[in-house]
């Protein structure tokens, strides 16, 4: 009995522990899902039941706001420019970032230290002044207005996060496992793409979709610098400003949902990247 | 059949002189140990012979082929690396099978060798294993079975035990020596740990700030140093040594005791002898015992003699007490003599 009593406050502890463990998580989760859920109730809700009071919590699945959406006139092309930008700058941003963190990690050359200071530099310039200067000599080679020119853009505003990235992941991989290869009967290249890169690709993943996403939420540079060919954010940003909120709603839906999808089919990278072992 | 001559090689790291002037001819089949603290240069000396470092200067000879301006892969080498570097991505088999699989080997002989050398190293149970399902000890023998099965000319270990618990090395050590004696490479090892060296090598090249000390068979080592630091920093209590003076005709006194010593000029030299050779005597040196410390099979005793520490290792049947007088005599024949300049052995 006084064995039972004995145990009555460590149980306590250990049940109040529980309690706020899991009202942390379902605070998270309702922090994240919430905003969520009201977009996609509301854009499932026929322009009345947007504006009116009370509201349902239960989507009526009314698909008109998609719908005028999905026939809105320059919508698809500006999807379609969205993920054409996006997936460029994904991969200009690893191919410039990749070797460059992996130089970072392995080599030892002048001015490395400024090197990795001024790598974080370029994101120290807000966009709006850069913007101007960039959108004039983009005009005078004719890279206004493209894809490719949008998509170099927001290369630079991915690439410091892309040799970041990738340079703490080169630098978690043993030189020894390198220079093993090399004893094996490898040169530099071979030891780099049968050990290095197997062991990096979920890492180099992640901070490829890192880019993606920088890309497809970039709004200000593709306002500026696209006219006919503009992204979906900015294609949203110029349609959706005049428009009525059940509108806005489902534009802002359309914005979230593909990248939420991207993420989604992709998260088990963007844990390898953030460490968290999923194995 | 592959001799490693190294020659006059040196290495600067910057400012930083890493090996000085090593010259080093290595037998074929024979197991040469580089013993020496940390820093003295003998991971350095293996990387160059590897083909990881370049020599600042100097040559490096396997066989009959010149190999310092070749890379790793062209050396005729393979090595075992101190945190094993197994790959995590592949499995055992691919692992034992990744360097002859680079060297395009037809399939069947990849199985077959990495069948052979795992059993050889008794972990044909593990080969569908990956790395991070296996002990540290596991990994080592991966490692070693990887390099046995490139079948080498010359095997390079950088101190491919020192990352196991003490048990296991004990054990590991005895298969490596009898592995290593049977694929009849000639080997580099490295290690601090002048026990494992003096157990598995045919030759231990003993290392001090960039230089090779000595080069000797483990009981040349021990018994006959090539200078004070070899002989203390071999043996386990070290050397004991004190000053002599010159009395003339071959006779030097030490402590107070005439000993028999080399006919030679200068007025001082360094008397040294290891403490299992100095045995309790009616005549001999005094001293004051200051620790006793009973082992099982020996006593460990520190002395002082003329304010110099001074350890005698003595039977354990002899009843001594710290603080007690004793009478030391060294025993003959195991007498070296420094020379306190110089440092090295006088004859």
């Amino acid at each position: 009995m006084s064995a039972v009593v004995a145990d009555t406050p460590r149980t306590d502890a250990v049940r109040s522990g529980r309690v706020l463990y899991v009202a942390s998580v379902v605070l998270l989760c309702a922090w994240v899902i919430v905003p969520l859920y009201f977009l996609l109730v509301n854009t499932l809700s026929s322009p009345e039941a947007v504006t009116s009071f009370p509201k349902s919590f239960i989507p009526a699945f009314n698909l008109g706001s998609l719908e005028f959406f999905m026939n809105f006139q320059g919508m698809l092309a500006a999807l379609k420019n969205s993920v054409l930008v996006a997936t460029l700058t994904m991969i200009l941003s690893i191919l410039i970032g990749a070797p460059a963190g992996y130089a970072l990690s392995r080599f030892d050359f002048a001015g490395k230290e400024l090197f990795r200071l001024l790598v974080l530099l370029t994101r120290a310039f807000p966009l709006p002044l850069l913007a101007l200067p960039i959108a004039v000599m983009f005009i005078n080679v004719g890279l206004d207005d493209t894809v490719f020119g949008l998509a170099l853009v927001h290369t630079t505003l991915a690439v410091p996060f892309a040799v970041l990235i990738t340079f703490s992941l080169f630098s978690g991989i043993p030189t020894e496992l390198e220079e093993a290869a090399w004893t094996l009967g490898c040169t530099r290249l071979t030891a780099f793409t049968k050990v290095v890169l197997p062991l990096i690709l979920p890492g180099i993943t992640a901070s490829a979709i890192f880019a993606f996403v920088i890309s497809w939420n970039e709004v200000f540079a593709a306002a500026v610098l696209t006219i006919e060919n503009r992204t979906l954010t900015a294609f949203l940003l110029q349609s959706l400003a005049e428009s009525p909120l059940y509108l806005k709603f489902a534009g802002g839906f359309i914005l979230v949902v593909p990248a939420l999808i991207f993420i989604f089919a992709v998260r088990k990278y963007l844990f390898a990247m953030w460490g968290i072992a999923n194995r | 059949m592959a001799e490693i001559k190294i020659k006059n090689v040196a290495k600067r790291f910057g400012s930083y002189q890493a090996l000085r002037s090593i010259d080093l001819t290595i037998a074929d089949q024979e197991f040469m140990v580089l013993l020496g603290a940390s820093g003295c240069g003998k991971t350095t000396l293996l990387r160059i012979v590897a083909g990881l470092d370049a020599p600042t200067e100097g040559e490096v000879w396997i066989g009959d082929r010149r190999v310092d301006h070749l890379p790793p892969r062209d050396r005729g080498i393979a090595m075992v690396f101190q945190n094993y570097a197994v790959f995590p991505h592949l499995t055992v088999f691919d692992n034992i099978g990744f360097g002859l699989r680079m060297h395009k080997l037809p399939n069947e002989e990849v199985a077959r060798r990495v069948e052979r050398t795992a059993s050889l190293m008794h972990i044909d149970q593990l080969l569908q294993r990956y790395s991070g399902e296996l002990s540290g000890g596991q990994r080592q023998r991966v490692a070693v079975a990887r390099a046995l099965a490139m079948e080498p000319d010359v095997i390079l270990m950088d101190e491919p035990l020192s990352n196991l618990d003490a048990l296991l090395r004990l054990e590991m050590r005895a298969e490596l020596k009898g592995v290593l004696a049977e694929s009849k490479t000639t080997a580099i090892y490295v290690t601090h740990d002048q026990v494992e060296a003096m157990s598995l090598a045919d030759r231990i090249s003993v290392m001090n700030g960039g230089l090779i000390v000595q080069a000797a068979t483990p009981v040349e080592v021990y018994r006959n140093p090539a200078e004070r630091f070899v002989a203390s920093f071999i043996g386990n209590p070290p050397m004991n040594f004190l000053p002599a003076q010159n009395e003339g005709e071959g006779k030097w006194r030490v402590a107070g005791h005439s000993v028999d010593g080399p006919n030679a000029g200068g007025d001082e030299l360094v008397f040294a002898i290891r403490p299992e050779d100095m045995h309790p005597s009616a005549t001999g040196i005094q001293a004051t015992a200051k620790v006793v410390e009973p082992l099982g099979p020996h006593l460990l005793v520190t002395c002082d003699i003329e304010g110099a520490m001074f350890r005698a290792v003595l039977d354990s049947d002899m009843s001594i007490r710290a603080g007690e007088a004793i009478t030391l005599a060294p025993q003959a024949g195991r007498i070296r003599w420094f020379d306190p300049q110089t440092s090295r052995a006088v004859a």
